[in-house]
């Protein structure tokens, strides 16, 4: 008996180890993936006097927000060019995916499996793989190099992604609902509106903020439609602050900053949707 | 029934559209106003200064004519050229637009025929011969010129910390091997000899032309451009391998600095040299610095007499609403009042030889008396000598050789390059 | 489900718009693309005169693109393995009843909300040869000389700047990782390991021998999302390093992006895309296959 609790509180005590063990090696990966942030906070806060290759992980001794106004003037116009392209961006596409993936899950016309499937094949591809004709076409359209040409485009190749999660979104939607609408005299667009549309709220949501990260966060499309500064959203802006010839490091990490807290406040606020959509989208990449 | 099915299709598909057609509008239709749009990326500095001070004398003259200085900036003019090439694809193009001496702008502009001559300019002011023989070959093709050169940069300048080589007993190299002795010292005292910055791409090619001027001289510099000398001769192979032996001397951190980040390390006395164009005595200025003070320079090692240089030239494209305003913009530029206007704040020579050198500061001087003398030959690395397809390939190899040390393989693909571009 | 002739015309004709823009803008450009590709055009005007694969056979004699290939492919496996381990690793430490895990949750994924650009120009800070982590490293009194991105050393093919990238891509989608890894072990049975539990398993041969294989699809579609990922990877590089010293941390979508728009060289540039495009294509189209497949039965 003796024995037995002798061994019992070995055990007892390899449970603690392990479990001292497992919280270390978290922590350890915490210090590593807010290591950075810490980082860009530090610099971000310190004059631009005070920012000292040696000393860079060293807190500032003042702090200052003077690097966040140097920041915000270059890139406020910027900020605001982001808002106006992915507000209609976001909300055009999930319109057009909501209702598309409405039909592709409830209607199977025939064929409608392999059409979806090329649809889809669309937000896999490179998408250097369509710039060079993107820009020339644009160009004909009158849309090249401004800000018109780049909602287009970002409404035009986030269908296939909307798409694909409100189809999945809709298929978890038993049937009989809809056969119910039917029974009610509602026809295919009346049974979108009065019953799919009502439901759509989560689905909505996790898409809209996929759509918004996603194009908030685009790179090459915007780098190769908008050339002017006074029309390039914010991530081309800070690709250029960061290029420019005097490295005012304070000025780049609030600029960095600053282009990230739109897309942390959804994914602080609406982690679980943000998590959601990124499962089922992140297939775009 | 069917029938608002089809609404809705149509609706949808204006969904689509309608958010950019919004913007459709917004595009920039010019008016056939008396206007002069001026299109550049000198967007700060002594460089916007200079422009302004440009058009403040144009508005004087010429009060009636509204001028748009239309400026681009980012990546050292590469957002201003994307523009540019956007707007002559559309058929818009600006006024008069910045672009680079030489094959900058005849191999992408004039050769594809978006320009008109303008040699008239200076025959009808009868300044032909104010300026150089040299310059006049470097910005014409087929007889006539193009563009107008507003400034003179010298790219072959080392520029030293003056402290770094009195304190050690050294004086500045003039030959390629005094150049490697003195490097040998600095080294064995622990200092960087020679400071090069990488993050651009062309930095490297900077310093390559200095070394091949210095080893092969003028007319075989030259050659290489026209087809005239083997990149894969012995002489060209002897100045490469040259060449990979300054960059033995040179900061392993080269990737992460611009050019100006090497200028700092030479005036921190981090390194002893720098090898760039002379845009640093501008910046060694804004820095404080005095001129045979904190820093010095020299011809790079070997090339005392001749003058490595490019320049910022504007031309009259085909189909603007209103040449004579941009012939006048073009004489203005091409005057020596135009020029000394210019050049003394943007920190650059005039392109003419008359310039009233009460206005110029010591660097700048001297920078004139040896344009006045030497031989002139045209800067690759920016954009004079070659096209800039074959300058974005040169830097490439230039990128590879340096890092792999390959001299046969490096000839090989310059002399292949050469044998596509060349004309 | 009522599936009348005519609500299937109509569900057709409220798909149509999107299908005509997909047909244009995706498979039509793609074909424009392939004639561009075969074309001479170099230069500001558009010039559609066939030359064959010339543009092809200079891409793969370039030193760049073999460059380009062979960091594409080191990239590729190592930020795979990277995000595959930690990820692992991490959604099976988490999913020990800990306390505190939505912090760990939420710690180790925020990355995912950034844009590349953010992650690029933060790294290229962190990782800055004479500031950074070398820095924190001499202040330990660990080896501190580093090159990072800066290094020009190549190891049998292997860029040593390439490492840089890797840390900051993986830094980024380490979260996803082990976001999918959750779920995954979420769905596996408690009495499952329980019982193997019993029958005297150690956690070693439990991950071994039920874990993994019952994760094997996830371990796939994990490869899949990061492989193209890293086919494509384009922001980051530029926000972080450019090409780089010696092209070591060139990809074929910067080289692309430079040819064509920055140097004109529209042929070439478009030969290029059509290879990104093939190895993308060898990658997802099995796998949209397989989906699909799956999906119907």
């Amino acid at each position: 008996m003796t024995a037995g609790v002798a061994s019992l509180g070995s055990a007892r005590w390899a449970v603690v180890q392990r479990r001292v063990l497992l919280y270390v090696v978290l922590g350890i990966f915490v210090v590593l993936f807010l290591g950075p942030v810490y980082v860009l906070l530090v610099t971000s806060l310190k004059t631009f006097q005070d920012v000292s290759l040696s000393e860079m992980w060293v807190f500032p001794r003042a702090v200052s927000l003077e690097a966040f106004r140097a920041a915000l003037i270059r890139l406020g116009p910027n900020l605001r060019n982001s808002f106006v392209l992915v507000i209609p961006a976001t909300l055009v596409t999930a319109a057009i995916g909501s209702i598309n993936g409405y039909v592709f899950s409830k209607w199977r016309f025939r064929g409608s499996n392999i059409v979806f499937a090329l649809i889809l094949f669309g937000m896999f591809i490179p998408y250097q793989a369509i710039l060079i004709p993107l820009v020339q076409f644009l160009r004909t359209i009158g849309l090249y190099g401004n800000l018109g040409g780049l909602i287009l485009t970002h409404v035009i190749y986030g269908i296939p992604i909307t798409t694909l999660m409100f189809r999945n979104f809709y298929a978890e939607i038993p049937d009989e609902l809809l056969e119910a609408g039917y029974m009610d005299g509602l026809e295919l667009f009346g049974v979108y509106r009065r019953i799919m549309l009502p439901l759509s709220a989560p689905g909505l949501v996790v898409v809209v903020i996929w759509q918004f990260t996603s194009v908030w966060n685009d790179f090459l499309f915007a780098v190769t439609i908008t050339q002017r500064p006074g029309v390039q959203p914010i991530t081309v802006a800070l690709q250029n602050l960061a290029g420019s010839q005097v490295v005012e490091w304070n000025v780049q990490m609030a600029g960095a900053l600053i282009a990230a807290v739109p897309t942390l406040i959804i994914y602080i606020l609406l982690g679980k949707y943000f998590i959601r959509g990124m499962l089922a989208g992140s297939v775009k990449g | 029934m069917r029938k608002r099915h089809l609404i809705l299709c149509m609706v949808i598909a204006v969904l689509m559209i309608m958010p950019a057609a919004v913007f459709a509008g917004g595009r920039a239709e010019r008016p056939a106003a008396n206007e002069l749009e001026i299109f550049s990326w000198w967007t700060a500095g002594g460089e916007a200064e200079g422009l302004q001070a440009l058009i403040d004398i144009y508005n004087e003259r010429y009060p009636e004519v509204n001028v748009i200085n239309a400026t681009v900036a980012g990546g050292a003019g590469a957002q201003a050229k994307a523009v540019l090439a956007s707007r002559m694809q559309g058929g818009n193009p600006p006024d008069s637009f910045q672009v680079h001496a030489g094959q900058g702008i005849i191999a992408t502009w004039v050769v594809e025929d978006f320009m008109e001559p303008v040699t008239f300019i200076l025959e009808d002011n009868g300044w032909m011969d104010d300026y150089p023989a040299d310059v006049i070959d470097i910005i014409s093709y087929q007889g006539e010129i193009y563009s107008i050169p507003v400034n003179i940069h010298r790219s072959n300048v080392m520029w030293y910390n003056r402290s770094l080589f009195a304190d050690n007993g050294l004086e500045p190299p003039a030959s390629m091997a005094e150049f490697f002795q003195v490097a040998e010292q600095l080294r064995a005292r622990g200092i960087t000899p020679l400071a090069v910055g990488g993050t651009d791409g062309w930095e490297q090619t900077h310093l390559l032309e200095s070394v091949l001027l210095a080893e092969l001289g003028a007319e075989a510099y030259r050659g290489l451009w026209t087809g005239a000398t083997a990149w894969n001769g012995t002489r060209a192979k002897a100045a490469l391998e040259s060449f990979l032996r300054v960059m033995e001397y040179t900061n392993p951190d080269r990737a992460a600095l611009t050019n100006i980040d090497a200028a700092q390390y030479v005036a921190e006395g981090r390194a002893a040299m720098t090898v760039m164009g002379d845009w640093v005595h501008g910046y060694y200025l804004s820095i404080g610095h005095t001129p045979n003070e904190e820093y010095g320079w020299v011809p790079f090692p070997g090339t005392a007499g001749n003058f490595l240089m490019l320049s910022d030239t504007f031309g009259l494209p085909k189909d603007v609403p209103n040449p004579q305003n941009v012939e006048r913009w073009l004489t203005l530029i091409a005057s020596r009042e135009g020029q000394d206007a210019f050049n003394p704040i943007k920190g650059s020579i005039p392109a003419r030889t008359d310039a009233d050198r009460s206005l110029y500061d010591a660097y700048l001087l001297s920078a004139m008396d040896d344009f006045g003398r030497d031989t002139i030959v045209p800067s690759v690395a920016h954009g004079a000598a070659a096209s800039e397809s074959w300058v974005t390939r040169i830097n490439d190899v230039v990128n590879i050789l340096v890092n792999n040390r390959n001299v046969d393989q490096a000839a090989n693909e310059f002399q292949s390059l050469a044998q596509q571009y060349a004309r | 489900m009522i599936r009348s002739r005519k609500e299937l015309t109509k569900a057709v004709l409220i798909v149509s718009p999107s299908i005509a823009a997909i047909t244009v803008f995706v498979y039509g450009f793609i074909l424009w693309s392939l004639r561009t590709s075969v074309s001479a055009w170099e230069g500001i005007r558009p010039n559609y005169t066939f030359v064959g694969l010339r543009n092809y056979a200079r891409l793969f004699r370039s030193s760049r693109f073999q460059i380009d290939l062979w960091n594409t492919a080191y990239f590729t496996v190592f930020f795979i393995a990277v995000c595959i381990v930690f990820g692992f690793l991490l959604a099976y430490l988490i999913n020990k009843q800990i306390r505190g895990e939505g912090f760990f949750r939420t710690v180790y994924m925020f990355p995912m909300a950034l844009s590349f650009i953010v992650t690029g120009v933060l790294w290229r800070w962190v990782l800055n040869p004479t500031a950074g982590v070398n820095v924190l490293l001499a202040g330990l009194g660990l080896p501190s000389s580093w090159g990072w991105y800066t290094d020009t050393t190549r190891i049998g093919g292997f860029h040593l700047a390439l490492i840089s990238i890797i840390a900051a891509a993986s830094w980024q989608f380490i979260g996803y990782t082990m976001a999918i890894y959750l779920a995954g072990l979420r769905s596996i049975p408690e009495q499952l390991l329980e019982s193997a539990r019993m029958d005297g398993a150690n956690e070693f041969t439990i991950i071994r021998r039920i874990i993994l294989p019952m994760l094997r699809p996830i371990t796939l579609s994990a490869m899949i999302v990061l492989g193209h990922i890293s086919l494509k990877i384009f922001d980051l590089v530029m926000a972080m390093t450019g090409r780089g010293p010696a092209f070591a941390t060139d990809f074929p979508g910067v080289f692309m992006f430079e040819t064509t728009f920055r140097g004109n060289r529209y042929g070439e540039g478009a030969a290029i895309s059509t290879v990104m495009l093939l190895m993308v294509a060898v990658v997802i189209v099995p796998y949209l296959a397989y989906t699909f497949r799956k999906e119907h039965s």
